[in-house]
């Protein structure tokens, strides 16, 4: 698009589209507020200049009309920023259910993306264009985050949880991927690219891949390597809540709070079963901290959800 | 004051007669200074050595400027991490945090409330040792090759990952709050009891109330700060956890502490600022600040709101969206008073009868660098515009233009409008207004173009970039070469003026403070005896052209 000097950057999916023309309003909101001051202050200073023929008559030193006059506007501006930005964010940082889907791993320094169908790639996201794409994130070591300036989103990749975050691009192309929070030596290089392809060519490009076993399979020998299908096997004897059905659910804990299933509640589940005790169950299940890596775990999350969209569609 | 004779602008008074020798001859040895009880003495022990760290930080951005201006860079990546840590840390403790308060501060809220010294000599002194220790070991912490974690310290990356000295300079840290501690309390007790007769709260000039607002900032904040950095010094040590989420901790506790102290801390950077420009003004004006009384409230208002805002540094940290909602509502709350205090700043400006010497243009050059960080800082302050330039070259070019650029701005501007008094010389008028002038020319040049980088996506504290980026990069790096000339000017002309310049009256610049109604330099006890206030501060009037100075007598001019 440019090819001298970049000026503002490509706008690439509807996430930037709403974040865009929130920017192009505060630019225009704060040059009106810089041009006031600058021609208060210029016609001041040349009009009030030492010595200068302009009347001093009627100094006024204080008036609260004035000054209220001015809080009041600049409040009611401020609130209409406030209730639009706020608006757009809480659309904006609110996963919907995403036409596909993405995990994606931060490791000190590069980006390790791992599709549904079992297809890999590092410092490297491919996406169809017009799709809503729902993206989980982890991180192996330190904070990473995860920005793409052209779709103008973002998420910290904090050790320790799962984020997930949103977008659709509405352009093809290729676009920048990028590391946003110091994470160490080689932070400046952890940056890869973002390429939007055309629905038929992002199916070409997931089979081009020649990948047997999606994430979900890779993630159910992960479940029974490490023997969890011997209690949570739907012909198990342990009483152990059931695993069918259950992301996207409501689930009730022992301590009387309530969960919502999404990928972070089924990691903290795994990772620290005795603080998510599920109301009716015995506490019996052992804590699998430290056994399993970011990404072993995000398939064993694909695994479990893949298991809800069976119950989902084979009531 | 009878005493007081009335000097004009171009007079060449010599000081006045006094029985007291004045603070700077009245000893001569190296003891008396370094043991000195003096407000106005530690006052320069502060500036000195303060001024060596505004120096060493400089450097230390210097060398990123240089190995920006190409994206294949100068510097191994391990060099230029340590040396944008050691410039954030450096900058913050040990210049932005101390720069006003304890110089200015120091010498001036005595002056200006018609007392003797600080309430507590002893412990101001200590405040500059202990700085001073801080000082050595940061020194410490950057000779043996620095800390790599960036000023904010992220866990887990500085706990466990980082391999540089993060231990010695979280610890710097740790002690430099001490005396961030003491300063301020020292300011609370005497701006609250010893006032002289008459000067009542609202007679304060509004830079005792910036000392005051900034004091109590500082006095509730910074012990969080001690925790949270002790706390990261023993994990990083031991490993207790606190910070991991492998052992039951959380890295986002860390990020709530820290903010919890770092987003006051601008408020402690830009405060004393506003006080410095909310004197400069009305003096080179001559006419009374427009709202004195909105001034004041402005004033504490952002000293409160200041700690209702942290988690607006957490929007993409994984904080509840509704957090994020709130906070962005008090963010935007807080940028309120400021709004009001940069139209009354500017109207303060009608009907004068304006100067354009050196603290005047420092001054009009705060207004507007901290308009246009207030806005962006608007921006920034909007939750998805956020989100998208947050960590990136946007934020570093807002928080520079408030913190840099203002806050930079107003010590330049105090430090020329107050030198006659603290030397009893006068700085060369024309060179001062030249750095005055590239100050504003070169910072715009340096900190402009990282906003559009900001936004194109180039992420903050990168050794290198992509090459289509390089013009913005060049272009800020030629700025900063000029803001480099402009910072190091004054210390030439200064440094000259003290032995060449020409000797300062009483009241250079017909000003109306309890601080000019003294002798240039002061004596040691400030005044031959105990001022009596009669009149708020600015009682100037444009239209006669005279001043009456807040003891109660008129001048012309």
């Amino acid at each position: 698009m440019y090819n001298w000097i970049p000026f503002w950057p490509d706008t690439a999916a509807v996430n930037a589209v709403a974040v865009n023309n929130l920017v192009i309003a505060e630019l225009a909101f704060s040059a009106v507020i810089m041009a006031t001051v600058v021609a208060m202050m210029l016609r001041f200073c040349i009009r009030y200049r030492r010595g200068s023929a302009a009347s001093r008559d009627n100094l006024v030193a204080e008036t609260w009309r004035f000054e209220i006059g001015w809080t009041t506007a600049t409040l009611g501006a401020f609130l209409v920023l406030f209730v639009w930005g706020a608006a757009q964010y809480i659309w904006l940082y609110q996963s919907p259910p995403g036409d596909e889907e993405l995990y994606v791993t931060g490791k000190q320094w590069m980006w390790k993306v791992e599709h549904p169908g079992g297809q890999r790639e590092i410092d490297a996201i491919h996406v169809p264009v017009n799709k809503t794409v729902r993206v989980v994130l982890a991180s192996e070591d330190v904070i990473h985050s995860f920005f793409i300036p052209e779709f103008r989103i973002k998420h910290d990749v904090v050790p320790g949880t799962l984020e997930t975050i949103w977008f659709k691009a509405n352009k093809t192309g290729t676009f920048k991927l990028e590391c946003s929070q110091f994470c160490g030596l080689q932070h400046a290089t952890m940056r890869g690219d973002v390429i939007v392809m055309t629905g038929p060519a992002y199916a070409n490009w997931l089979t081009d891949q020649g990948v047997e076993t999606s994430l979900a399979q890779q993630g159910e020998q992960i479940f029974r390597a490490h023997g969890c299908s011997g209690c949570h096997d739907r012909n198990s004897v342990v009483h152990a809540p059931s695993i069918s059905g259950l992301y996207g659910t409501q689930v009730h804990l022992q301590d009387g709070s309530v969960r919502f299933a999404d990928e972070a509640y089924i990691r903290d589940c795994i990772l620290k079963p005795r603080s998510f005790s599920v109301a009716g169950y015995p506490p019996v299940m052992p804590n699998y901290s430290g056994q399993m890596s970011e990404s072993d775990l995000l398939k064993i999350v694909a695994y479990i959800k893949s298991l809800g969209n069976q119950e989902a569609t084979d009531p | 004051m009878t005493l007081v004779p009335t000097a004009t602008r171009s007079s060449t008074a010599e000081p006045v007669v006094t029985v007291e020798p004045n603070y700077l001859t009245s000893e001569h040895t190296i003891a008396s200074w370094l043991l000195t009880r003096d407000h106005k003495r530690i006052a320069l022990l502060f500036f000195v050595s303060i001024t060596f760290f505004f120096f060493v930080g400089g450097l230390a951005a210097t060398l990123m400027r240089l190995n920006l201006a190409t994206p294949e860079g100068l510097l191994q990546p391990s060099v230029y991490n340590r040396m944008f840590t050691m410039h954030g840390v450096i900058m913050v403790w040990f210049f932005l945090i101390p720069s006003i308060p304890t110089t200015f501060g120091n010498f001036f809220v005595p002056l200006m409330i018609g007392a003797r010294d600080l309430a507590f000599p002893r412990v101001n002194l200590a405040s500059w040792y202990v700085f001073n220790l801080s000082g050595l070991v940061v020194l410490y912490s950057l000779v043996m090759g620095g800390a790599d974690t960036g000023w904010t310290f992220y866990t887990p990356l500085s706990t466990v990952y980082a391999n540089g000295y993060v231990f010695a300079a979280a610890m710097a840290v740790f002690i430099n709050g001490f005396s961030s501690i003491m300063t301020s309390l020292n300011f609370i007790v005497t701006i609250h009891r010893m006032r002289a007769p008459g000067m009542t709260w609202m007679r304060l000039p509004l830079f005792i109330w910036g000392i005051y607002a900034v004091s109590v900032v500082m006095l509730t904040a910074t012990p969080v700060l001690a925790m949270d950095t002790f706390l990261l010094a023993v994990e990083r040590f031991i490993g207790t956890g606190l910070f991991d989420n492998r052992l039951g901790g959380d890295p986002l506790l860390w990020q709530h502490m820290f903010w919890f102290y770092s987003h006051p801390a601008v408020y402690i950077m830009i405060l004393p600022a506003m006080g410095v420009v909310s004197e400069i003004i009305p003096c080179f004006a001559r006419r009374p600040v427009f709202g004195y009384a909105g001034m004041v409230i402005a004033l504490m208002a952002i000293a409160i709101l200041s700690f209702l805002v942290w988690a607006h540094h957490m929007f993409v940290a994984g904080i509840s969206i509704y957090a994020g909602v709130v906070f962005s509502l008090m963010t935007f709350f807080v940028a309120v008073p400021s709004a009001i205090k940069v139209f009354n700043w500017t109207v303060s400006l009608h009907k004068g009868q304006i100067i354009f010497d050196a603290p005047m243009i420092y001054s009009l050059g705060f207004v507007l660098l901290f308009t246009l960080g207030g806005v962006t800082g608007l921006m920034v302050a909007t939750l998805p515009v956020d989100v998208d330039v947050h960590g990136t070259y946007f934020v570093v070019a807002h928080f520079h233009y408030i913190m840099v650029g203002a806050t930079v701005s107003a010590f330049f501007g105090a430090l020329h409008y107050w030198w006659p008094k603290m030397t009893g010389r006068l700085y060369p008028e024309m060179w001062a207004r030249v750095a005055a002038v590239l100050t504003y020319i070169g910072f715009n040049l340096t900190f402009f173009p990282q906003f559009i980088l900001g936004y194109l996506g180039m992420p903050r504290r990168s050794y290198t970039y992509l090459p289509e980026w390089q013009s913005w990069n060049l272009l800020s790096s030629a700025g900063a070469s000029i803001l480099a000339a402009a910072y190091a000017l004054p210390m030439l002309y200064l440094g000259w003026s003290l032995i060449w310049g020409r000797r300062a009256g009483a009241n250079p610049w017909g000003a109306t403070g309890l601080e000019w109604c003294t002798a240039s330099p002061p004596i040691t006890h400030n005044f031959e005896r105990t001022p009596v206030v009669r009149l708020g501060p600015y009682s100037y009037d444009p239209k006669q052209d005279s001043f009456i100075t807040q003891e109660g007598s008129a001048h012309g001019r």
